[in-house]
């Protein structure tokens, strides 16, 4: 088990290195459009072919697996952090404070963030450079993808409330704060860890969704979920198979967050 | 004599290959509504699932031809405009039934029309007829004759009859006796529509065979056009209408004899951008929207040549305006479309005071040209000519800023708050006449998308544009209309307030079973001439 997740890291270590340094292996920029040269098949120049107006394929995976990758886990970071804040503290605290946080994480589960994501995303300003709307798009699912997080870590919290050892330094005179700092926090690592990997490739793929609606990063800017909208036309597919190239980088990167998971630490 | 039996002969084997003999007749034609009919009521259509069902069964007084464009005599044998278009006479064919049997009489026009103008009714059929306050006099002095008379010139009237499906007056089945080559003999809602065909049809072919050849059709209701694509593959269905580029090419390699490129069609895919004076954008980009320099400059920076054929793999052509080349009478044949010329686009530009430092174009006032085009998300051809827009306007130094919504926030922007500054989208046009443009040019209309519900027109050109549809609205001449009309065009094509990008191709796809198809780019694209349509002996399609 140890070696596949070793195995695992490691490839992930090496697509993330291979993103970060992008520049350096694409052989074009991302933007070009080769107009003479559309849905043109692998060659020299064009690694893994063209797009459907003429754009390297290969250097729009390399700079589009850069955005996902550098930013879902930015997003999961921003979504397990207020996790932490709202699921920690509520399930220390207990009582009414748990129920209305509980309350109201149950209520943002329950709303369809999809339409709200385009809802936000609707009444944006305009004049949005393609940066800032990768910036902005990422930040929104991190804002929003907090609620399943902070159940998870409520229930871990509420289980260290009774525990002996929170039992007997509250007993000693521990003041809260030092409590929760000190004995609780560090014992919830395990599952913070975990929820921040199993949030990576969920904000990876809502990223991918939004753009096969057309509503993720915005042109020319590539991402994984741009590049997978080159996957609607089956025939085009069936035609082109090279362009389930980003499908197959996603699936790889998906199983080697999935396969690095803590799961001994996350079922303790 | 001789030669009149040899001509005679020659004939009756040019018509034996395109008449099918009384074998080949009957067989069921299968396609797809892409959404529900909203009504089986002629006069209440205002959707394109109901005017399909409304064209195979309603029978109508005079057909715009499809294919020829021109007006045909239909159940009105002949027909007289008068009175510079207030005023007009129809003489009905003699010995024609609804499909229930009931005799067709001039009752039944008169009692049509009178319903259809009904203003209780809210007919959008009706509406078309409304140019002015006052009651509409029809009157039926015999079995035959019918004379209509309207409070003001009507433009363009024969033309609006096409869409009038005549309902019998006497008729215990009301609306579903009709007059047309089939009758709605079942409905499933969300599933099929049944068409039988009506055994009292008037028409006949050449060898005196009643009309139509099939003996029904069958619609099924399918909204997702990649099983509509996959069931044509399977041979389920034998027509599809207005195919994507895409899927045309899909298709074209499987089966090369089933597709259709019929040329451009009337639909336009254009940009605007945002002249609205109270618009929330800063006040040098509104001085930027509103010079025709800078407009024309923008489209001149554009490869149209280039959209068609990379976005619409050459099944598009270049925009000229607001009329296709499709629309064979209307349409101004001394313009061509704006060329491709980035250099005369920065001369331009540089008569407005902008400068361009070979990166970065700013305005007089040291603002860098940037600015923002929103589309509707999951449009992927209108994102794709954004993209191309994009790199097209950067070679002379302009940002452009792609920003896809979902519909209804677009719609929210782009008619109510206005809060955009440059737009694209395309215009779905299905009426040949200008008429039917009439709210788009008028600048007091509330569909003018560059600045609609002008209390009085903003620039000289508007008030001429406003004057010259007003003209071309009031005159029955059509030559007259035509000239004032081409005008419209000139003047749109100099002003550039909608950028025409391009008109895409009428792709469609037909069953190579199915005989004596023709294709058009009208609407009905490949039923139009349903009454003549058959399965060949060399390929029976699957309902048969």
């Amino acid at each position: 088990m140890n070696t596949i997740r070793q195995i695992a890291a490691v490839l992930l270590g090496i697509i993330f290195l291979a993103t970060l340094f992008a520049g350096a292996f694409a052989p074009a920029p991302y933007a070009k459009q080769f107009r003479e040269s559309p849905n043109a098949s692998p060659s020299r120049m064009h690694l893994l072919g063209t797009d459907e107006l003429g754009r390297d394929l290969f250097s729009r995976l390399l700079y589009g697996s850069r955005v996902s990758l550098l930013l879902a886990p930015a997003a999961a970071l921003l979504a397990t952090s207020i996790a932490a804040l709202v699921g920690g503290l509520a399930g220390y605290a207990g009582g009414w404070l748990e129920r209305i946080a509980m309350a109201g994480t149950d209520l943002s589960m329950s709303l369809p963030w999809l339409f709200l994501l385009l809802t936000v995303r609707a009444v944006l300003p305009l004049n949005v450079p393609p940066a800032a709307s990768l910036l902005i798009t990422f930040a929104l699912l991190g804002l929003f993808g907090w609620a399943a997080s902070a159940r998870v870590i409520c229930a871990g919290a509420r289980s260290l409330r009774n525990s002996d050892f929170v039992l007997q330094a509250k007993a000693c005179g521990c003041p809260s704060l030092r409590v929760l700092a000190r004995h609780v926090l560090p014992n919830l690592r395990p599952a913070l860890f975990a929820q921040l990997l199993i949030s990576i490739p969920v904000f990876i793929l809502t990223e991918a969704n939004l753009g096969i609606l057309g509503l993720g990063v915005s042109e020319p800017l590539p991402s994984w979920g741009g590049l997978l909208r080159g996957l609607e036309n089956w025939g085009a597919v069936q035609a082109n198979p090279w362009r389930l190239a980003p499908l197959l980088l996603l699936l790889i990167v998906v199983s080697c967050f999935q396969l690095i998971l803590p799961r001994e630490d996350f079922a303790a | 004599m001789r030669r009149l039996t040899l001509a005679l002969i020659a004939a009756s084997i040019l018509l034996s290959g395109v008449l099918p003999a009384k074998s080949q007749s009957g067989g069921e034609l299968h396609f797809v509504l892409r959404a529900e009919p909203k009504t089986f009521d002629p006069m209440l259509v205002d959707e394109e699932a109901s005017e399909t069902i409304r064209f195979l069964t309603g029978g109508v007084l005079i057909r715009v031809n499809r294919k020829t464009q021109a007006l045909e005599p239909e159940l009105a044998a002949s027909w007289k405009v008068s009175q510079r278009g207030k005023k007009i006479s129809f003489h009905l064919r003699d010995g024609l039934s609804f499909s229930d049997g009931t005799p067709f009489s001039a009752e039944d026009v008169a009692f049509t029309m009178r319903k259809l103008l009904d203003p209780n009714l809210h007919s959008p059929t009706g509406d078309s007829f409304r140019s002015s306050e006052g009651s509409v006099r029809v009157a039926a002095p015999s079995a035959r004759d019918v004379i209509i008379e309207f409070p003001a010139p009507v433009a363009g009237l024969e033309r609006l009859f096409d869409q009038v499906a005549i309902v019998s007056s006497r008729s215990p089945k009301k609306e579903t006796a009709v007059l047309g080559p089939f009758t709605v003999a079942e409905y499933k809602s969300g599933a099929y529509v049944l068409l039988k065909r009506n055994p009292y049809y008037w028409k006949k072919d050449a060898h005196g065979q009643r009309l139509p050849y099939l003996d029904s059709i069958r619609l099924d209701i399918q909204q997702n056009r990649d099983l509509e694509l996959l069931r044509f593959k399977r041979g389920e269905i034998q027509l599809i209408n207005n195919l994507d580029a895409s899927y045309f090419e899909n298709l074209a390699k499987e089966e090369p004899a089933a597709v259709h490129d019929i040329g451009p069609s009337l639909d336009a895919e254009h940009m605007w951008f945002n002249q609205v004076p109270a618009a929330p954008i800063p006040d040098f980009k509104k001085k930027w929207f509103r010079s025709a320099n800078f407009r024309l400059a923008v489209s001149e920076a554009i490869s149209r040549e280039d959209l068609c054929r990379v976005v619409f793999s050459g099944h598009a052509r270049p925009a000229v305006g607001p009329v296709s080349p499709a629309n064979l009478f209307w349409f101004n044949r001394s313009l061509q479309p704006h060329p491709h010329a980035p250099q005369e686009a920065l001369r331009r530009l540089q008569q407005d005071g902008f400068r361009f430092d070979g990166h970065v174009l700013r305005d007089g006032e040291g603002h860098a040209v940037e600015f923002s085009i929103v589309t509707n998300a999951g449009n992927k051809s209108r994102e794709q000519m954004a993209a191309m827009i994009q790199q097209d306007l950067e070679q002379i130094g302009i940002r452009l800023n792609i920003v896809t919504l979902d519909f209804p926030s677009l719609i929210e922007r782009i008619s109510r708050t206005f809060d955009y500054e440059l737009c694209l989208l395309g215009f779905v046009n299905v009426d040949l006449d200008p008429n039917g443009q009439m709210n788009v040019w008028l600048s007091s209309s509330s569909n003018h998308q560059w600045n609609p519900e002008q209390k009085s027109p903003a620039t000289p050109w508007e008030a001429e544009i406003d004057r010259l549809m007003q003209a071309q609205a009031s005159t029955p001449d059509q030559n007259q209309r035509k000239r004032s009309f081409d005008q419209v065009q000139k003047i749109v094509w100099d002003q550039q307030p909608f950028i025409y990008l391009v008109n895409k191709n009428a792709l469609a796809a037909i069953s190579p079973a199915l005989a004596n198809t023709s294709p058009v780019v009208l609407r009905p694209q490949t039923f139009w001439n349903v009454e003549s349509l058959y399965y060949s002996n060399q390929g029976r399609g699957v309902g048969q």
